[in-house]
């Protein structure tokens, strides 16, 4: 069915005068168009347009003629050499990746053992427990980070990486739990079942035929948990050090020290990294059962 | 045995389910629960002076404390100098009335050279502490020391409301000048209003177009929602830092078409349109996709019946569409307004000095203040409130359901 909305042209006007019955929907039609398109300009253009200026030749945040000519000495790679050479930004992308790769595999783990057990019809309090394993996620970052930072500081995880991986693990956590739990949801379990009376044991089976089966669920929630680690900078602004800086933490004091085109250029590797996300996890539902 | 086979597996998932649950309870839970604890809980000057304190009790509030009390003070305070706590003592009585800092420190650190020095030692204690410092001839240093003395304390929920105990025992609200936590709880609820209002104009409209459109250009429109959905938070923060600046894209282009002048250029960021504007767009796929994915279930047939018995186009809308939809918004409009009230980042970068909101009151008292109480207060107060509204949320549509796909 075609695009249909309100005034639209599959929508017989019984009662409208004649004669003008054309004019009022067809301006109604546009005004909507219009609007949605100026909505998405407005969610997409402020991402995009970071591109073209990180490759500015100029220190400059906006357009400069030669740009505008299209000029090709107006545009320069300089930023990206600047951040390929600066330590402080090469070294907070390895900070990033052994963070975010760490917390992922403890959340993922234990995360899609929870929802497993969270599928089973025998579980008690289920409500009580789901909720206090989504709770990082709807508790707002200030105060988690407030409160891990005293906590971990007694433990003497303060400005460790250990202890900023134990807290984006709980943090992933929920979205692991909530994603691998919508799976299962639509795993048939007559399946495991067969597979019992064929003689598998419940570890063979689970292995053989109910973790493929989830396995882009888990995937899915393992890139949502990496996700949140890789964007974090509250928990690492409270809690890390100099040892701890991530990407995230580096953009922040960029951004209110002196803010530098050479962000921009991180901000372009991490936008293509968010679409590239984007498309793995788009390809991971489709093959995921309904 | 009947039971047996269940319990087992009663026993298995919870055997499944109870490492992450003790991982999130070390790792978060307990976290959370010492934050709390600070609020309500500050042991610094009971400990400090403790035999003062239990003396103060006895203490009418009127008028000066008996010399007795001047006594043990001044060897405690001496004692807490030695023991380098005198700092964190001084800190905390100045928070209870400000201008007490340097009372307790100078005094502590002079009271050992008062009691060598035989000739200017008063013959009494009192007057040995008012001669080092006037103040002690006053019982306000008393009032305020016995607030801060109070182990178990609801002074930094008081305070977290405007509200103060007064010297004698009643609760009074804070001097006008120090009266900033209420009004900035009000600004905070009004700025995430004001942005989920913005988010459901901005967003009914897309998430409709999106769930009527065919199903190739829908997953394309959809990906122009999620795309941002997906990039980093700093990221878009920083383009709206690049786009609104008085020196950036927007007002270029405002110059060039001449709508403002060259000195006329607007200031859109470090303010509270900054805020705004960033946020909106930060949190409008929250919008957009709980509204899509009720809207996607319903059927359009509907509205082509109301057309055909006779309803126009805004008749078939008001009442037939939007009230379906209704559900779609309610989740919406609740998941932006739950995340917007505890928001931090954007407002931190972009906010400005009136751009602030309660998240940034507490990282400030975490951080620059180091009035951990009161962070703690102010932040279980946002906690309560945030748990409040996600039960409703629940209620409505399931926290599992959170706009993930």
């Amino acid at each position: 069915m075609a695009a249909q909305h309100p005034g639209g042209r599959g929508s017989p006007r019984v009662i409208a005068a004649p004669g003008r019955a054309a004019l009022a929907p067809r301006l109604g039609r546009f005004a909507y168009f219009g609007f949605c398109a100026a909505v998405f300009f407005f969610l997409v253009a402020p991402i995009l347009v970071i591109v073209p200026l990180s490759f500015n030749a100029e220190p400059y945040f906006t357009f400069t003629e030669g740009m505008l000519r299209l000029d090709p000495d107006a545009y320069s790679l300089r930023w990206y050499r600047e951040i390929i050479a600066n330590e402080a930004w090469t070294g907070s992308l390895v900070n990033s990746l052994v963070i975010g790769v760490s917390a992922t595999v403890v959340a993922t783990v234990l995360g899609t053992l929870a929802a497993l057990g969270l599928a089973s019809p025998a579980v008690p309090a289920r409500r009580v427990i789901t909720g206090i394993l989504i709770s990082p996620m709807v508790t707002p970052v200030i105060i988690s980070a407030a409160g891990m930072f005293f906590f971990y500081s007694n433990l003497g995880l303060g400005q460790t990486h250990l202890g900023i991986i134990l807290a984006h693990a709980t943090l992933g956590v929920p979205f692991v739990v909530v994603t691998v739990t919508a799976t299962l949801a639509a795993f048939d379990r007559n399946l495991t079942r067969a597979a019992a009376s064929l003689g598998a044991g419940p570890w063979t089976a689970f292995r053989r035929v109910q973790l493929p089966l989830i396995a882009p669920g888990v995937i899915s929630g393992a890139i949502f948990a990496f996700a949140v680690s890789f964007d974090e900078v509250v928990v690492v602004l409270f809690m890390g050090g100099i040892e701890q800086r991530t990407i995230p933490r580096q953009m922040w004091s960029g951004i209110r020290e002196q803010i530098s085109p050479a962000i921009l250029a991180v901000a372009t590797f991490l936008i293509v990294f968010a679409v590239l996300l984007l498309v793995v996890v788009a390809w991971l539902r489709r093959r995921t059962p309904r | 045995m009947a039971g047996n086979p269940a319990r087992r597996a009663r026993l298995r998932a919870l055997a499944l389910v109870a490492p992450l649950l003790i991982f999130v309870g070390v790792t978060f839970v307990a976290p959370l629960a010492t934050m709390l604890m600070r609020s309500v809980h500050d042991p610094v000057v009971a400990d400090a002076l403790p035999e003062t304190l239990a003396l103060l009790e006895g203490w009418d509030g009127d008028g000066l404390p008996a010399e007795a009390v001047y006594e043990t003070a001044a060897r405690e305070l001496e004692r807490s100098n030695e023991e380098r706590t005198i700092g964190q003592v001084a800190g905390r009585v100045n928070r209870v009335q400000g201008g007490l800092r340097s009372v307790f420190t100078s005094t502590a650190r002079e009271l050992r050279d008062a009691r060598l020095d035989t000739g200017a030692a008063q013959d009494t204690w009192r007057g040995t502490m008012t001669a080092i410092d006037s103040a002690w001839a006053d019982p306000a240093p008393w009032h305020a020391l016995r607030t801060a003395g109070e182990r178990f304390t609801s002074r930094h929920y008081l305070n977290a409301v405007d509200m103060e105990r007064l010297p004698d025992g009643a609760i009074g609200r804070q001097p006008e000048e120090r009266r900033i936590y209420l009004r900035l709880f009000g600004r905070t609820m009004l700025v995430s209003g004001a942005i989920t209002v913005l988010c459901l104009l901005l967003g009914y409209p897309i998430a409709h177009l999106i769930a009527r459109a065919p199903p190739g250009r829908a997953d394309l429109l959809l990906v122009l929602v999620l795309v941002p959905f997906w990039t980093s938070l700093l990221v878009r923060t920083t383009s709206w830092i690049v786009l609104l600046q008085t020196q950036g894209v927007i007002n270029d282009v405002l110059v060039a078409i001449g709508l403002v002048g060259d000195d006329g250029r607007l200031a859109m960021v470090y303010n509270m349109t900054g805020t705004l504007i960033a946020m909106t767009h930060v949190l409008l796929p929250f919008m957009v996709l709980p509204l899509y994915s009720v809207m996607r279930g319903i059927p359009p047939q509907y509205m082509s019946a109301a057309a055909s018995l006779g309803a126009t186009p805004l008749q078939a809308f008001l009442r037939v569409y939007l009230p379906q939809s209704l559900p779609g918004v309610g989740a919406g409009a609740l998941l932006v307004f739950i995340l917007s009230i505890g928001f931090y980042i954007t407002p931190a970068l972009v906010g400005g000095s009136d751009g602030q909101l309660i998240s940034n009151m507490i990282a400030y008292h975490m951080q620059t203040s180091l009035n951990w109480g009161l962070a703690g207060a102010l932040g279980g107060i946002l906690l309560v409130g945030v748990l409040v509204l996600y039960m409703v949320y629940d209620r409505l549509v399931g926290v599992e359901r959170m706009g993930l796909s």
